[in-house]
């Protein structure tokens, strides 16, 4: 089922605007299977938009998407979705296996119950994020980082193809950026497909082997060795770039070690 | 928490319910009051109708939907001096008139909000405003008028407990059933697009439609107390249960039924107090036990109180 296309997600001239004013601007995007991508930009460079324009959950002024070689709503339980953190209210009275639980709910159909098997596969998500103890804990007890695992736990249960992520690494502690690499990892020697919207270039080399650069339109898409160029960057950012220089000057070096960071991950 | 919590805890739910039970007995005895035909429906009634508002008004307190019920409410008065106007002192049109004349001010809010710059809340503030303006305005109009019939309708602003009949009672029970019953049956899907609900449109919930049935079960419920707690409180009863029994609870299984006893508790005991004399109205009454309730809640409760809170602090200041 999978091979219908050899692409998890193709994107064509998709343009979103909000009043008028474009987030995003005829982009063309092709995703390989198998991928660990990045999503980088500046903000307001329409990242977050685009993972939502491609789930529908915003409006598309133009465009088309197609997960596998299908439209959204036949591949939907191919895909699965983890939100922003701060998109939902943590003091909510529910606890983290309940919400991990949450990603079956789908599968379950109407009117039933969750089953001992839902609770055993939560618990089991619940495990791989390192969260087992935590099960019963109400979720506005854990910390930021232990609340994006939750999250991850529930699009891990979902089984999906391909996994869209909002930020994980936005405000979490190390361990907690160990434990969502590690899960990453796992999930693409699984021949799963993860998008993550990222903030930190300096560990794209690191963490992924592709890369979009968007800001408003998408400014170049392929692997980080090919694309991760100190060049697409600059045009990435536009002026901002020195600033980028002058902080992180390992960026300005990327281009010619990506290559070899990004096969040679492991801790 | 461990089982035996969760256990221990859903013990003293129990005991609580049994407690606000015994309290006709105890008011017969301590007060010397007498539970006639009418005063049975009164306090069932209030009672039935506050575990309802308790139950539903939690989707309401986590879907941060306070302000919508009070415009609902509010917005209801001119539809039911309209209805009245038009056919009579019926309540069965009476609430109907109060539904479309809610509805058509939501309607308005959201047109507000899509068409110009206001804010959600303004817009919701001025609708209320101007649609009770409008209600009062009517009712004004229709007591000048030389015609009986019409003393009932003033019950509709703070609510009128006495005027309660067996088929007002009947009326509470069966909606109430089958709007609990709904809840139930959609627990899952309310759950989720309650928490997030972004997740839940990705997932492939027919997440609007859930959403819509949802806000329309809170409707209907504002509609049903209109009579008993009036247009002003009623929404004090939808929300100060349900924030109250957050207190005490970290679980929404637990939060509802918490909530449904609270409720209750209040809706029966105001509803019993202010029908013992008529010049007391009903919605106050009901509102003050009501937030009692949630006094002692906000200070007593563990972990979220704010006496747990000073108790956690304390200690790390001798230290």
């Amino acid at each position: 089922m999978n091979n219908i296309s050899a692409y998890a997600l193709e994107i064509d001239d998709l343009t979103v605007a909000y009043n008028s004013k474009p987030a995003l601007w005829d982009v063309d995007l092709r995703v390989p299977q198998g991928v660990m991508m990045a999503i980088v930009g500046p903000n307001g460079a329409g990242k977050s938009t685009l993972i939502k324009a491609a789930l529908s959950l915003v409006p598309r002024t133009a465009g088309t998407v197609r997960f596998f070689g299908q439209p959204y709503d036949k591949a939907r339980s191919m895909v699965g979705y983890v939100p922003q953190r701060s998109s939902v209210d943590w003091d909510f009275p529910t606890t983290a296996l309940d919400v991990v639980m949450m990603g079956l709910y789908g599968r379950l159909g109407w009117f039933r119950r969750p089953s001992k098997a839902t609770r055993q596969a939560a618990l089991q998500a619940l495990d791989q994020v390192g969260l087992a103890d935590f099960a019963q804990r109400q979720i506005g007890q854990l910390s930021g980082g232990q609340q994006q695992r939750v999250f991850l736990a529930r699009a891990l249960v979902q089984d999906a193809s391909l996994y869209f992520m909002d930020e994980p690494f936005a405000a979490v502690d190390a361990v907690t950026e160990r434990a969502i690499v590690a899960v990453l990892h796992a999930l693409r020697a699984r021949g799963k497909t993860v998008i993550v919207v990222h903030h930190d270039l300096q560990t794209v080399s690191e963490y992924f082997d592709w890369v979009a650069l968007l800001n408003v339109r998408l400014i170049a898409s392929g692997s980080v060795a090919n694309t991760f160029t100190q060049d697409n960057l600059r045009r990435t950012y536009g002026g901002r770039v020195a600033l980028i220089d002058q902080h992180n000057e390992n960026i300005v070096q990327l281009p010619n070690t990506a290559s070899a960071q990004a096969v040679g991950f492991g801790d | 928490m461990s089982q035996a919590q969760e256990r221990l805890s859903w013990l003293w739910i129990g005991l609580l319910a049994l407690l606000g039970m015994a309290l006709i007995p105890f008011s017969q005895w301590a007060f010397g009051i007498n539970y006639d035909y009418t005063l049975r429906n009164v306090a069932l009634g209030g009672a039935l109708l506050g575990a309802v508002t308790g139950f539903i008004g939690c989707f309401a307190v986590l879907r941060r939907e306070s302000l919508v019920g009070d415009t609902v409410s509010h917005a209801a008065l001119p539809g039911v001096a309209i209805a009245f106007l038009l056919a009579g002192r019926q309540m069965s049109l009476l609430l109907l008139g109060a539904a479309a004349s809610s509805w058509l001010g939501i309607q308005l809010v959201q047109g507000l909000v899509r068409t110009t710059r206001l804010k959600r809340e303004a817009a919701m503030a001025i609708v209320l405003a101007a649609w009770f303006a409008f209600g009062l305005a009517l009712l004004s109009y229709i007591q000048n008028r030389a015609d009986a019939g019409q003393a009932g309708l003033k019950s509709f602003i703070f609510g009128q407990a006495a005027a309660i009949i067996e088929s007002d009672v009947q009326l509470i029970g069966l909606v109430g059933s089958a709007l609990v019953a709904l809840v139930v049956l959609f627990w899952k899907e309310f759950k989720l697009i309650t928490f997030d609900i972004e997740f839940a449109r990705a997932d492939g919930h027919p997440v609007n439609a859930l959403s819509v049935l949802l806000s329309t079960l809170i409707v209907i419920v504002i509609i049903l107390g209109l009579q008993l707690a009036g247009v002003v409180l009623v929404v004090g009863l939808l929300i100060a249960p349900a924030s109250a029994a957050r207190q005490w609870t970290q679980r929404l299984e637990k939060m509802v039924i918490l909530a449904a006893v609270f409720g209750a508790l209040s809706g029966g005991s105001g509803a019993v107090i202010s029908a013992l004399d008529a010049d007391i109205p009903t919605g106050p009454m009901i509102i003050v036990a009501a937030f009692t309730i949630v006094l002692i809640s906000l200070v007593f409760a563990p972990q979220r109180g704010i006496l747990w809170a000073r108790r956690r602090v304390a200690p790390s200041q001798d230290a």
